[in-house]
Order: C-alpha cells, then structure tokens, then sequence
C-alpha cells in the first residue's frame, strides 16, 4: 500500500520474523549508504542474542506496524562497522543538520519513512527529518505503550518536519564525508548572511568542515559576515593555503580585517600563501589603524583620467567585473594621482555620447585622509549623505575609498 | 625581550577577552540563598565554619574547570552534548527537573529582591513588578556582549561585602586561624550548616550555563588556558566574599549573641549597630546578588532547555522566531516574581523544595559530566589527566553524597 508510513521510533524495537515466522530479535538501528542511494534503508541491524545481525534491504519481504518486519531471505551476516554506512540511530538521532530551505540548524528527533512497497518487497524511504515538540513527545513515550496510542496521542500537537532532500548532514571528518557522499553544496547556494548564521550556530569542527569544503568563493562570502571573533578563529583553524584562497577572495578591507585579529605568525603564514596582488593591496590596508579611515577603506575603486570620456568609464567598467554589484561613483585623478572629482554612476546614463567625465563631476569632492578617525568619518557620511568616500594618503593621492555599508558595519558594533 | 613583551601583552589581551563567564557564574553562586547560608552559619557558629571555604573552593574550581573545558574544546553546551551522547529521554527528564528546581530558584531570588529593599523602606508590590520588568527588558532588549558587562559590574558590586566585613571589625586572628585549621564538632546543627554549605555551592544550572557561555563566547582551546585561569580567580573570589559574609556576621552577631537567623534580610539588621554603612552595604550586596541571579537564572534555563531540546534560542532572535525560549524566559521571571507577591505563599517550602530538586539533580549532571569529558572522541587530547578523573570522582561523590544529605535532612525537617 503506498503512502504508509513509519517513524524511526517504531523501527527501533520492532519484531524481525525468519521464513517460518520464527523472532529472530529485535531492530536495533538501520542504516542508508549514500553512495548507492541518498534516502532508501539499506540495512536493517538486528540485534539477535550476542551480536547484530545485518539484514539487506532486499532479503526484507514486508514491514508494517504492529507486525513486524518479515524476510525473504534469511542468511543474514553479523553486522560490522562499515564506513560506507550512515546510522540513522547513531548518526543523525539527537545530532545536528542543516535545514537548507528553513536556513537554520535544527537537532532530529525522529526520522518519518515511507514504507514503499515495488511488488516483490516493501523498503524504506527517507521522507522527513522530524523536530517539533510532536517528535519529542514521540520520543519521550517511545516504547511505554503501544506505537498505535502514541500515533493516536500525538495528533493534539502539530507536525514539524523537514523534507530529507533540504537536511545537509554535518560531518567534521573529510574522510567520512567523501565516503558518506556528504557534500556542502546544498549551502553554496544560500545566501552569503545566512549562511554566516548557520555556521556561528555550530561547533568549531563543524564549522571548520564547512569553509574547508565548500568553494572558496562562497566561502569568503559569508565569512565577510562572520562576527570578527570567529573569523578569527575559522581562518586560524583552516590550512594556510586555503585560508589564503578564502581571504583572496574577500574585499581587501574585509580580508585585512579578518587578519588583523590572527596572532601575527598566523596572519603572515596565510599572507605569504596569497598570490601577489591581493596580497600587496592586502599587505598596504594592514598598515593602517583598524580604527581609523584607513583601516576602514577598501582598494578597490575605479578612477580615470581628468580628460576621460564617458566611453572611457564604459570601458573601465566592464573591466572590473567584480564591483560591479556595489559600484556607485567614479573618480577622476590628476597626473598625480590626487582625486579631483567624483562623478555619481547615474549620471553616465543620461549624459551626451561623446561628453566628459568632468562635465558629469558632483558639485564638491569630499575626501578624507588615511588616518582620519573612524567617528568622524561616519559623521562624514552623515553629514554630507555621501555613498562613497575617497580616501588619500599623506600625498594626497587616493588610497581607496570607504563605502557605506562599511560605515553601517561601524555603526552597529560601536 | 621585545617579543616576550608582545607576547606577554597578547596573553593579557586574552586573559581580558575570555573574562566573562567564569567570573559571573561563581559570582551568581553567591546569590540570596548562598548569602542567607553563609550568614546564618556566621551568626551562629561564628569563626568556625570558615574553614570548610578551602575545600568548597577546590570542589567549586574542579568541576567548573571541566565545564568550561568541554565548551571550549567541543564548542557545545552541556545540554547538547547530553543529548548527542545519552538521548532525548534522559535529556528530556534533567531538562523538566532543571525547570522546576531553577524556577523556586527564581522565587528565592525575587524574595531577596523584597526583603532587601524592604530594609530600605520599598514595598515589595513596588520592587518586585519593577526588578521583573527591568530584568526582562535587560536581557530580550540587550545584546549579548553588553549584557555581559552589566553582569561583571555586577561582579564587582560583591566588593560591598568586602567593606561591610571590615566595618564590622572581626576577630581577624580568630578568622585566620579557623581558615586553616579544621574544626569538626559532632554537634547536629553544626553538621547541619556545615552540609547547607557545600550543597548551596555546586548547583545543576550553573555547569550548563558556564558551558553555554564559554560556547556564546567563542572561546576555544587554544584560548583555554586563558580560560582555565579566569575560572580558578573567579571560584576564588567567590570564596572570598563567602569569607567576609561569615566574617561580618560572626563579627556583627555571634560575637555578641550567638543566635539563629531566619533571613539574609535579619543578618544585615543584626549589622546595624555597626554603623549605618555596614548595614547599608550588606543589603545592598543582598540586592545586588538577588537581581543578579534574578536576571542569569531563567535566561540560563530558556537557553539551556532550548539547546537540549533543539529549540531555536537566543536574546538576538525575534519572539516569533525563538518562541518557546521566549515563553520559558518569561514564565520563570512571571511566576518567580508573581509568588512573592501572593500573601502567605509558602515561600519557605519552595525553597526547600528547590533543593531537594537540586539534589535530585546534581548527581546526574555531574555524573554525565565526568562521564563525556573522558570520551576521546569528543575531547581527544583535552580528556582528564588520571590524577585529575580521581579529583573529579571524589569531588563527585563527596558533593553527591552530602547534597543527598541534606536533601535528608530537609525532608526530615518539614
């Protein structure tokens, strides 16, 4: 019959029959091996007398509720520890996972199976991932009285589930991971923020798993907005040279932030893995005073010549790719490199073909230097409404420039 | 030498950014029942008993030294790791017994929060509803790392019993030479007092919310010798402030009349011909360390509940998001709070039935805790030193077995 279904705490304890109807024992746990298939029970543990037996999927003839489970086939092998094989009772019962669609870390508390039934056999699949206060009930009176009045019991209280496609089950050693087909892929997809929520859930092996695995861009990405604490602790735990992918990856003012709170050994470790032009731009944003405009500022900006044309801003553009979803006002230098007009991105659209970038330029330039105090710059910000704020150095050349989600960034761990 | 500066800087700058949880949680230890205990022992046994503080003290550092080791190394809270290791029920029963001994708990916090601003003419139908709404907004309107800073001042708030010790002008020789030297007396009330002492020092709630606040922190084992080194000053100062209270009540009361107190709130009347600051200090400090508690008690218990349970918790989640953790919060502030304001509630059976629900207690989590922090798989090289695991099952079984009698004595004694 399609559509039964079975909680794991039904499995646990019940009866498993032999070809003559003889018990043989009781179900101790099951187990799903993800290489072969990521939801459908392949083994069932029986405890007989001593020892576990295990049993196939496919020597199974029929479960149901109140039966028991009944084989097809009754030579059964002793069970032995297999990495391949992800105990539903010791490896995800009471453990952490990852709720992919709800983005939150959730504990199981019991496991809902479909009883799939193809003719020949019934198997189990893996349908949902229970949590609520309904499986903690399920849990509490498991195997005080019969599983029909605990079914029945339950229906006051309202299900909390989780589809078993949404879990990412975590698992701190690589090793197991690759052979539990554990991937983290799932988490690459989310958004950079929720992710960063997810992983301050966790504990440090976990979390240390997760920015070990997944790409390096992502991983940059919700780093960036880890509390600084913990990135600290995330980048020290990593290998040096994947700490240095991540931290290439990051906007040079988040990346010299993160490495201003590593012990300096460390920091210069996963420096010297970088290649050499984050690194430099890296290197020049340590210098500064975390707490003043310096420190705060970022290297990466689009200035152009005092003569530049709108065609000329087109093409500088297009050529910095990874700005492109933040960028909001250009600039223009003088033969020195001193900034001596800004020029608000919107104003390129409805300007004439062929006009000059400094016929575009807002009417005054704001900038302030490198050791400028970090409140007067949000006073700055303020003040004058500014988006973006060049900042130079003692020569009066533009040095980066401070945007105002970094200003948003001070504003609320002030 | 430049760089054993730095390095000695940077251990500091450590020291300082791990100081928190310790200090608080052997702080709140000293909450109106410690105080009530440690003063009527004064009063009544005056110098005598100050020499079991050494041993409480030991006792105290043994087994939050394994707390704060666990949360470090693991990165989870005891609660969590009870769940992951021994199961739902098991949790499920400590969680529901944690609950109910820490809301009397809460009781006797606000009653301390009455009588002691009772002394200074308030009405607890004006004191009570206020500290319960203040205690509220403190924590769901706070953020973590301010929180905290209020709860260190609050810390260093106790320095008030230091004074009122001095003001009272002790027997110093006597208290030195009583500190050291055992005296064992097979009077029944001595023996009493001197098991009301131990037992009010090792509670079940603050080994989960140590842990949990080493995790909230982000503490982690390359900080932990840092770590190690605030929970041993903290334990100790702790003992220091038990130290005066029975000090300034052996000095104040029993060295004018040895007699029996009913109430913190008594003890520090029983000051007032000391001086006017004496008096004032000591109830303030019993308001200080009433609110205190007050304010860590039920947030401990939401947090620790919801961790074990897999609820979503947290003061930076939204109501709707963290709901039962929420409801728990507010329950146990409403009902601590609500009874003191019921005429003739009978507060003192709630007492008493909050330590027998501790007694209850307390050798199951300490027990569960020898127990996980000798698991390799867990702890790896931080499980427990030989000698260390002997320390730590005497200490069990020495605070098991005079929690368990006094748990006796005080259902004798109803």
């Amino acid at each position: 019959m399609a559509g039964e279904y079975l909680y794991f705490t039904e499995l646990v304890g019940m009866p498993v029959f032999d070809l003559k109807h003889r018990r043989i024992g009781r179900v101790r746990d099951a187990a799903i091996v993800p290489v072969v298939d990521a939801s459908r029970v392949d083994r069932v543990l029986v405890g007989g007398g001593e020892s576990w037996l295990t049993i196939r999927y496919d020597q199974i003839r029929s479960i149901a509720l109140g039966e028991g489970i009944a084989l097809s086939d009754e030579q059964l092998t002793p069970y032995h520890e297999d990495e391949f094989m992800l105990r539903i009772g010791r490896d995800l019962l009471d453990q952490q996972i990852i709720d992919v669609t709800g983005r939150k870390v959730v504990r199981v508390n019991d496991l809902t199976f479909e009883i799939r039934n193809d003719g020949e056999r019934d198997t189990l699949a893996m349908l949902e991932v229970d949590i609520g206060i309904r499986s903690i009930f399920r849990r509490v009176m498991e195997h005080t009285l019969p599983p029909r009045w605990i079914r029945r019991l339950q229906e006051a209280i309202p299900p909390n589930s989780i589809k078993w496609d949404f879990c990412n089950v975590l698992e701190p050693d690589p090793l197991r991971r690759l052979r539990l087909n554990i991937s983290y892929e799932k988490l690459e997809r989310m958004h950079p923020a929720d992710l960063a929520d997810i992983v301050e859930e966790l504990s440090h092996a976990e979390r240390e798993a997760i920015f070990e695995s997944i790409d390096s861009e992502a991983a940059a990405e919700a780093l960036t907005e880890v509390d600084p604490k913990m990135q600290a602790s995330i980048l020290e735990a990593l290998e040096p040279e994947k700490a240095a992918d991540i931290v290439e990856e990051m906007d040079p003012d988040e990346a010299a932030d993160a490495l201003a709170e590593l012990e300096e050994e460390t920091s210069e470790e996963i420096l010297e893995e970088m290649e050499s032009e984050p690194k430099t731009d890296v290197q020049e944003l340590l210098e500064y005073e975390e707490d003043t405009a310096g420190g705060m500022m970022n290297t990466d900006f689009v200035s152009l010549p005092e003569d530049a044309l709108t065609a000329d801003a087109t093409a500088a553009i297009e050529g910095a790719e990874e700005l492109l979803e933040t960028l909001n006002t250009l600039f223009l230098v003088d033969a020195e490199g001193r900034p001596t007009a800004s020029i608000p991105l919107a104003r390129l659209f409805v300007a004439r073909p062929g006009a000059r970038l400094k016929e575009l330029a807002a009417e005054t330039l704001i900038t302030a230097p490198a050791d400028e105090k970090q409140h007067r710059i949000t006073e700055l910000f303020d003040k004058y409404n500014l988006l973006t704020l060049p900042v130079v150095d003692e020569e009066g050349k533009l040095a980066g420039v401070i945007t105002a989600d970094d200003v948003i960034s001070v504003l609320r761990n002030g | 030498m430049l760089k054993q500066i730095r390095r000695f800087r940077y251990q500091i700058l450590v020291f300082l950014a791990v100081l928190g949880p310790g200090f608080i949680t052997a702080n709140v230890d000293n909450d109106s029942g410690g105080i009530f205990t440690y003063s009527a022992a004064g009063a009544r046994f005056g110098y005598l008993p100050l020499w079991t503080l050494l041993p409480i003290t030991l006792a105290l550092i043994v087994t939050q030294e394994m707390c704060s080791r666990m949360g470090a190394v693991t990165g989870k809270g005891l609660s969590d790791l009870i769940r992951e290791e021994f199961g739902l029920r098991v949790t499920f029963v400590i969680m529901t017994l944690l609950v109910l001994a820490n809301m009397t708990n809460v009781m006797a916090e606000f009653a301390g929060i009455a009588s002691s601003l009772e002394l200074f003419h308030i009405s607890r139908y004006i004191s009570v509803p206020l500290s319960a709404v203040a205690v509220w907004f403190l924590v769901v309107k706070g953020n973590y790392k301010s929180v905290e800073k209020i709860f260190l001042f609050g810390c260093l708030l106790y320095v008030t019993y230091i004074i009122s010790g001095f003001l009272v002008r002790p027997d110093w020789k006597a208290a030195a030479i009583n500190s050291v030297e055992p005296q064992l007396m097979l009077d029944k009330d001595y023996v009493y007092m001197l098991i009301g002492m131990v037992g009010t020092t090792i509670a079940p709630w603050m080994q989960f919310y140590l842990q949990s606040a080493v995790v909230e922190k982000g503490i982690t084992a390359k900080e932990y010798a840092a770590s190690r080194l605030e929970v041993i000053v903290g334990c100790i100062m702790t003992d220091v402030v038990a130290f005066f209270i029975i000090v300034a009540c052996a000095g104040a009361i029993w060295s004018i009349h040895p007699r029996d107190i009913g109430s913190a709130a008594e003890a520090a009347l029983g000051l007032k011909p000391f001086g006017q600051y004496a008096f004032l200090l000591f109830s303030a400090g019993l308001f200080n360390a009433s609110i205190f508690a007050a304010c860590i008690l039920p947030l401990s218990t939401a947090y620790t509940v919801c961790e074990g349970l897999g609820f979503e918790s947290g003061v930076n989640r939204r109501i709707s998001e963290a709901p039962v953790f929420y409801f728990l919060y507010t329950l146990l502030i409403v009902a601590g709070a609500g009874v003191i304001l019921i005429p003739n509630f009978p507060l003192v059976r709630m007492i008493l039935l909050s330590q027998v629900l501790n007694g209850a207690l307390l050798p199951f989590v300490l027990i569960y805790m020898v127990l996980l922090i000798n698991k390799k798989d867990l702890m790896g090289v931080w499980t427990n030193p030989r000698w260390f695991n002997l320390v730590a099952w005497v200490t069990v079984v020495v605070m098991i077995g005079l929690t368990l009698a006094l748990v006796g004595i005080t259902v004798r004694g109803t």
